[in-house]
């Protein structure tokens, strides 16, 4: 669907998809994991069909992710590599946020703070990954000696709580700087929106 | 609770204070490892009286049977032979079995409310119809005890026979052993009564003889009479002294309200500085520019 034959292509419909089935994943994990880290948050296990089924259901859908996560990584990778210009853009960061985007560096696809959280993704997954794994008990958590599966323990809760912070600043980012969100539903965006928050991007795509 | 006798002292992911009006007399299993012949009668009555039934295993080459405590089995003899030039060949028979630990680990690393529960009497024991088989028990406990059965995936371990010790029994261990190397009473009586004892075998010449009420885990509902009670390692690795692990601490202490505000703050975080600085719209000077560039291209 072409909403405005001049809107830019950010995202294919596969990337989109992509990106949702990784956010879903995320979404059930954060809730089942809290319900299960926190006893103020048990309640949310009634979400799953109750605690036994979120205990099963919590590790498959980590799963899940991992794989999609995975595919979504090396896809937007060499996308994400930090440039100079990237660290000028994160140093002055605190402007933009204070409502002055006027000195920001140009920016292609991603800015710097797009590309440190696409980077600290990749972390917190493969430590959530391995980490989850070990906490396994139905399957894995024989493996392990037992100070590895209580530091398993730790760093899980450690980096899923970390993680949820910085997909909140994600999804708050996103909705904050209005016009991204259907970056994400249906692929395109503004020619505005480009030249004002990715203006070497927009230069790439229309050749101005 | 009805009973006063199961009177619930902590109870497992719950973060408000117990029902304390009522005060019950603290109890404990004091086993004399110096008395045990090693007859594994004990294993026989919890069996019996937990209607448990072990598989047959295979044997270890030891008189450990079977060779580790499972779902099915909550107590275990372990049978170690200790060799030194003082004392020559000396076979150190110990009943394994959970410790019933003043501050459990099991507890404090349980994410089920109620699945697991310290009476307050002083038994710690699993609700296996809370029970949602995380084995995070496992992780926590310091003495390696409870068992996640693999038929119901719930986590199982020594009750102490919280049933019996209800209604005024001893447990069933207790009840059977033929030596009188396994009391139950008052906690303050099995202290004395350990106390006699361990006199006794000072004066055989067991000069480290001693109580095992390890106090890294707030002292234990079930304790040993040691007669080498400076080195529990040689009782089949009896921790010298067992603590919740300071990672289990960490992750079940201080983490969870950190985390909790962490996450209440990048909520609210975003929340306000949308209403108090407004969102990043396109600039009209940026439309215009790039309706500019449109028409040139036509």
């Amino acid at each position: 669907m072409i909403r405005d034959p001049s809107d830019l292509q950010r995202y294919n419909a596969s990337e989109r998809a992509n990106h949702w089935v990784t956010g879903i994943c995320f979404i059930l994990l954060a809730l089942s994991g809290l319900a299960l880290f926190h006893p103020a948050l048990f309640p949310l296990t009634s979400l799953f069909g109750g605690g036994v089924w979120t205990r099963i259901l919590h590790p498959f859908i980590g799963v899940i992710m991992m794989l999609f996560f995975v595919v979504m990584f090396f896809r937007f990778k060499r996308l994400n590599h930090m440039t100079d210009t990237d660290w000028e853009w994160v140093k002055r960061a605190k402007e933009m946020v204070d409502g002055d985007d006027h000195n920001m560096p140009e920016m292609g696809k991603y800015n710097g703070g797009q590309k440190l959280l696409f980077w600290f993704l990749g972390l917190a997954m493969l430590v959530l990954f391995v980490s989850g794994i070990i906490i396994w008990r139905a399957y894995f958590s024989h493996y392990f000696p037992i100070g590895v599966i209580r530091t398993g323990a730790v760093l899980h809760a450690v980096f899923a709580t970390v993680m949820i912070i910085a997909i909140i600043v994600h999804v708050y980012a996103a909705i904050w700087v209005r016009g991204t969100i259907r970056a994400m539903l249906y692929g395109t965006v503004t020619r505005a929106w480009a030249k004002q928050h990715h203006r070497a991007w927009y230069r790439q795509m229309t050749g101005k | 609770m009805a009973l006063q006798s199961l009177d619930i002292a902590k109870r497992s992911a719950t973060t408000t204070e117990p029902p304390q009006a009522r005060k019950t007399l603290e109890v404990a299993k004091l086993i004399d490892v110096s008395k045990c012949i090693g007859c594994k009668a004990c294993q026989v009555a919890c069996m019996q009286w937990n209607d448990l039934r072990d598989e047959v295993g295979s044997c270890g080459g030891t008189y450990d049977n079977p060779t580790d405590m499972t779902d099915q089995s909550w107590t275990v003899m372990r049978y170690a032979e200790v060799e030194s030039e003082e004392r020559g060949l000396e076979w150190l028979i110990r009943k394994d079995g959970c410790m019933h630990c003043e501050d459990p680990g099991c507890l404090k690393a349980c994410p089920a409310p109620g699945a697991i529960i310290k009476y307050a009497n002083g038994i710690v024991d699993f609700h296996q119809e809370n029970c949602i088989g995380c084995g995070y028990c496992v992780t926590g406990c310091p003495f390696n005890v409870p068992r996640i059965s693999k038929k119901d995936s719930k986590a199982y371990k020594c009750t102490l026979c919280s049933d019996r010790v209800a209604v005024g029994l001893e447990p069933a261990c207790v009840k059977v052993c033929p030596t009188g190397s396994i009391s139950f009473g008052s906690k303050e009586d099995m202290k004395e009564l350990a106390d006699e004892r361990i006199t006794e075998l000072k004066e055989r010449g067991f000069k480290n003889a001693g109580l095992y009420d390890p106090a890294g885990v707030g002292g234990t509902h079930v304790m040993y009479v040691l007669n080498h009670a400076d080195k529990p390692s040689l009782y089949s690795g009896l921790p010298a002294d067992p603590t919740i692990a300071p990672t289990v601490s960490l992750w079940k202490g201080f983490a969870k309200p950190l985390a909790m505000a962490g996450i209440a703050a990048a909520a609210l975080g975003g929340l306000f500085h949308y209403v108090m600085k407004g969102p990043n719209e396109v600039s009209k000077e940026i439309e215009a520019e790039v309706e500019k560039e449109l028409e040139g291209e036509k």
